[in-house]
């Protein structure tokens, strides 16, 4: 990391002006704020997903007697436990535990990529933004394939009961969609597409700002003008992003 | 690995990432539309925010028509709004939905955000903190066209077949949610999101501008303590303006998920004609939520703004330091702070939990404590000053008493015992025209004619200046006064028609006494903006600091160009409101002259700051890096 100061002799202070107080270009100040306004979004509809859950009753059973039903919001690990190639088998959160891994690691990359712009060196630089770059498609890839599964859902379905036209009436539906939802009620579905899709959509951009980063680091643009600051800027916003999705992963999957 | 570079550090070798030795000239495009000039952008936020203020107060005159002469026959304005009038001449009611709306709208977001803190933002930061440009000219720029392109969205929106969005300004679903609840919720709704989302893009981009060049690109000297009251109040504006509008952005994003996407985030329960809709589970209190979070700051965005530009030209124009310096950036500080704990008082009635509304009249009513810290601190400033009556101080007056007046109907809103009565009616109308409304209005208004001469190089004709002042100010009493009555008496907002219930009938006369002086103060507004284009072409030429003002703006040319000043930028050596110093020779000290220049008027302590001042301000800094 980058820690420049300055500190000045004749009883002026660093923020009595003509200086960067925090030493930090005014590129890098503007990414903080634009992360802590983002953060403020994510916060918004986090505590919007907390209030509608809260509002809806919790599974009291058994854990083992667990069923899925529109009348109560579902145990998150009940859902979430399916993974490629293993079909049939119960893997609670696995799959999704593989994808929080892949997108830290691809953080851990990044970190590097910083580092090595730090001491110049274009070839670390680049080797490093390949991999972040992967460890975002890999990221988004799984998530396609997550959210394939979901909408497609279990083999038996959720048999449920409907009152239309004055009778009651029962009919079995499979996975979910913005409409309806085999896991439980309309909000959790709901919520599952916002909130990963809208986070995902932040991945998206990220993976689309690295590769912008790479291909400036390759042709040579950030050893032409001497800094790699451009690796740092983007580098806290894809930090941001891997932050986030430690947030969602608690309190979507875990709680 | 550290490095560490001891240079000697002025002002000069500073501030020149390029040489000012040529001007820049760029064509038609560059120069006027598409510019990275903070002060051209300025100027293009005021006349697209002067154009709106017009059309949201066309508007207002047009559903005062209604309420005031309930019976007229409004068929002459046929040519106008065509359809929207019923056969019998009159409004259509759903249409008179859409009028409020629309106002509501266009006032709070275009007018009083984007028009007051857009432009004075970006005119006054560069230049009161001593830079060149803002940080970014390139964002600044994008956020001017982001406004823009909002602008235009929600301009569509007003000429379309189902008319523009109607759910009031708040759009409250389920309202807002269901196309087939009225027709203002198809298209217009639409269109108002999309606007609403490239406005928050807007503002987003200028507040993180705004924030960074106060931050960054102070001159040598400026310390916080140095900042004009002016640029505390966008700084703590700005700052609201990032933390609030991203939930907007969250709630406006689920909102279109509802109505377009069979979401049910805020909808539950529903039957519509008849019919019942799947929706389930969703709660609308809770898009009251998010949306008041946004909501309350937003009052406060829109203020801010008004009181800093307020502080500057009542210190002018009294002749003497603003009082309570400290005290004024601290009540800011404060309100900025508070702003963001009490957007429940606005859902009192809601059914929440009447516990929960005790606290948020607490914190409601400790808002008061900051704000009487402001009144008394610009009665103070004027108190025994040489008090110069220019049409801009006479505004910045009439915010100070619109500041109180409205205030103090807060303190009764407030209370959540109270508003059970008040809410929704006519008296909450009357007290927030009065202490953002109008007050914010003034202060714009204040701020055009205090910096025209720096931002046009001419003078606003004077006459004309306090014609438009009395007129407006009297005006605007004469509308929002009865208004308290009207409300106390019970009479909800939004509501079409009076002559409908036996018991309100008794108000025609207050209504139409209401509509008369809005028409008036309407027709004002006109004198002013012929003022305004016609001062641009012909007005008396200004110097280059007409008001004998101490900041930075006023050291520059009579027109500044790019790059605002032609030399080096000046160095700051005092605060900005050394006016009447005892023992001074003129009754002003501009900030960048040092104290060594002014021993006859140095206080102890300031002859102690000599020794810093150096030879041509420069200091020695010491730069450590390490990587």
């Amino acid at each position: 990391m980058s820690q420049s100061t300055a500190t000045t002799i004749t009883g002026r202070n660093v923020w009595d002006g003509g200086v960067s107080p925090m030493g930090v270009s005014y590129g890098k100040l503007m990414m903080w704020f634009f992360l802590l306004s983002d953060a403020f979004t994510f916060s918004g509809l986090l505590i919007t997903y907390g209030l509608i859950r809260s509002s809806h009753p919790a599974f009291t059973g058994a854990h083992d007697a667990f069923v899925f039903s529109p009348e109560y919001w579902p145990i998150p690990e009940k859902v979430f436990e399916a993974v490629p190639f293993l079909h049939g088998m119960a893997l609670p959160l696995v799959f999704v535990g593989i994808m929080t891994f892949v997108l830290i690691m691809s953080s851990v990359t990044m970190v590097l990529a910083v580092e090595a712009g730090h001491r110049m060196d274009q070839k670390a630089v680049e080797k490093w933004m390949l991999w972040t770059i992967l460890g975002g498609i890999t990221f988004l890839s799984c998530q396609a394939w997550e959210w394939t599964h979901f909408i497609v859902g279990t083999e038996s379905g959720t048999t449920i009961k409907e009152f239309v036209n004055g009778e009651w009436i029962s009919r079995v539906i499979y996975g979910a969609n913005l409409h309806e939802n085999q896991y439980g009620p309309h909000d959790f579905a709901d919520f599952f597409f916002f909130i990963t899709g809208f986070h995902g959509f932040h991945v998206f951009s990220g993976v689309l700002l690295n590769f912008l980063i790479y291909y400036n680091t390759v042709t040579g643009v950030y050893n032409r003008r001497g800094s790699y600051e451009m690796v740092e800027k983007v580098g806290l916003y894809w930090h941001f992003v891997d932050l986030v999705w430690v947030f969602v992963f608690t309190f979507y999957y875990l709680v | 690995m550290a490095t560490i570079d001891i240079h000697p550090h002025s002002a000069v070798d500073h501030h020149d990432e390029h040489d000012h030795g040529h001007e820049h000239h760029g064509n038609f495009w560059t120069t006027y539309v598409f510019s990275e000039d903070h002060k051209v952008i300025a100027k293009q936020f005021l006349i697209t925010g002067m154009a709106w203020a017009l059309i949201g107060g066309i508007l207002s005159v047009l559903f005062r028509l209604q309420l005031g002469f309930p019976d007229a026959n409004l068929s002459w304005l046929k040519p106008i709004l065509g359809g929207w009038l019923t056969p019998e001449g009159k409004i259509d009611p759903e249409f008179y939905l859409a009028l409020v709306t629309m106002h509501g709208t266009i006032m709070v977001f275009f007018v009083l955000t984007a028009g007051l803190s857009g432009t004075f933002s970006n005119f006054l930061i560069p230049l009161q903190v001593g830079a060149r440009d803002m940080a970014s000219g390139f964002m600044n720029m994008l956020s001017y066209w982001f406004f823009f392109a909002s602008s235009a969205v929600m301009f569509t929106s007003l000429f379309i077949s189902t008319g523009p969005a109607a759910g009031g300004w708040v759009i409250y679903p389920p309202l807002s949610a269901l196309p087939q609840a009225i027709s203002g919720s198809g298209l217009g709704m639409t269109l108002w999101l999309v606007s609403m989302a490239l406005f928050i893009v807007s503002s987003l981009l200028g507040s993180i501008n705004y924030i960074t060049t106060i931050i960054n690109l102070r001159t040598v000297g400026m310390s916080f303590t140095k900042l004009p009251l002016t640029i505390w109040a966008f700084f703590l504006t700005a700052v609201i303006g990032i933390l609030s509008f991203p939930v907007l952005f969250g709630a406006a994003l689920l909102l279109i998920f509802d109505r377009s996407f069979g979401t049910s985030f805020y909808l539950s329960d529903i039957y519509i004609g008849g019919e019942a809709l799947p929706n389930q589970g969703g709660s609308p209190i809770l898009f009251q939520h998010l949306f008041w979070f946004l909501g309350h700051p937003e009052v406060y965005i829109v203020l801010l703004p008004a009181l800093g530009i307020t502080s500057e030209i009542i210190a002018t124009n009294s002749r003497k330091p603003i009082f309570g310096y400290k005290a004024m950036v601290g009540s800011m500080l404060f309100i900025a702070i508070l702003s963001f704990v009490v957007w429940a008082h606005h859902m009192f009635v809601t059914g929440m939990n009447p516990f929960l509304g005790s606290i948020f009249t607490l914190l409601t009513l400790i808002i008061a404590v900051p704000s009487a810290v402001k009144i008394f601190n610009y009665v103070t400033t004027m108190w025994k000053g040489n008090i110069i009556f220019t049409p801009a101080m006479l505004f910045s007056i009439g915010l100070v008493s619109f500041f109180l007046t409205g205030g103090i109907t807060g303190v009764f809103l407030g209370n959540s015992a109270i508003d059970i009565q008040l809410h929704d009616t006519y008296f909450v109308v009357a007290h927030f025209h009065l202490v953002m409304g109008s007050a914010s209005f003034f202060g714009m208004v204040a701020g055009i004619y205090h910096w025209f001469p720096k931002m046009f190089g001419r003078m606003l004709n004077e006459k004309l200046g306090y014609i438009h002042f009395w007129v407006t100010f009297v005006g605007v009493y004469l509308v929002f006064f009865p208004m308290h009555y009207i409300g106390i008496a019970g009479f909800p907002r939004r509501y079409y028609s009076w002559t409908n219930f036996e018991t309100f009938s008794g108000f025609a006369d207050l209504n139409f006494l209401v509509t008369v002086a809005a028409i008036v103060t309407l027709a004002a507004q006109l004198l002013f903006v012929f003022n305004f284009i016609y001062s641009i072409f012909r007005g008396r030429m200004a110097s280059a600091n007409p008001w004998n003002s101490t900041t930075l703006e006023w050291t520059t040319p009579r027109l500044p160009q790019h790059g605002n000043w032609p030399g080096e930028i000046p160095t700051v050596y005092r605060w900005p409101y050394d006016y009447s110093k005892p023992g001074a020779k003129d009754d002003y000290i501009p900030q960048h002259i040092p104290y060594s220049e002014t021993p006859e008027s140095n206080l102890p302590h300031e002859n102690e700051l000599i020794k810093l001042e150096g030879v041509g301000g420069s200091a020695i800094v010491v730069e450590e890096k390490k990587h």
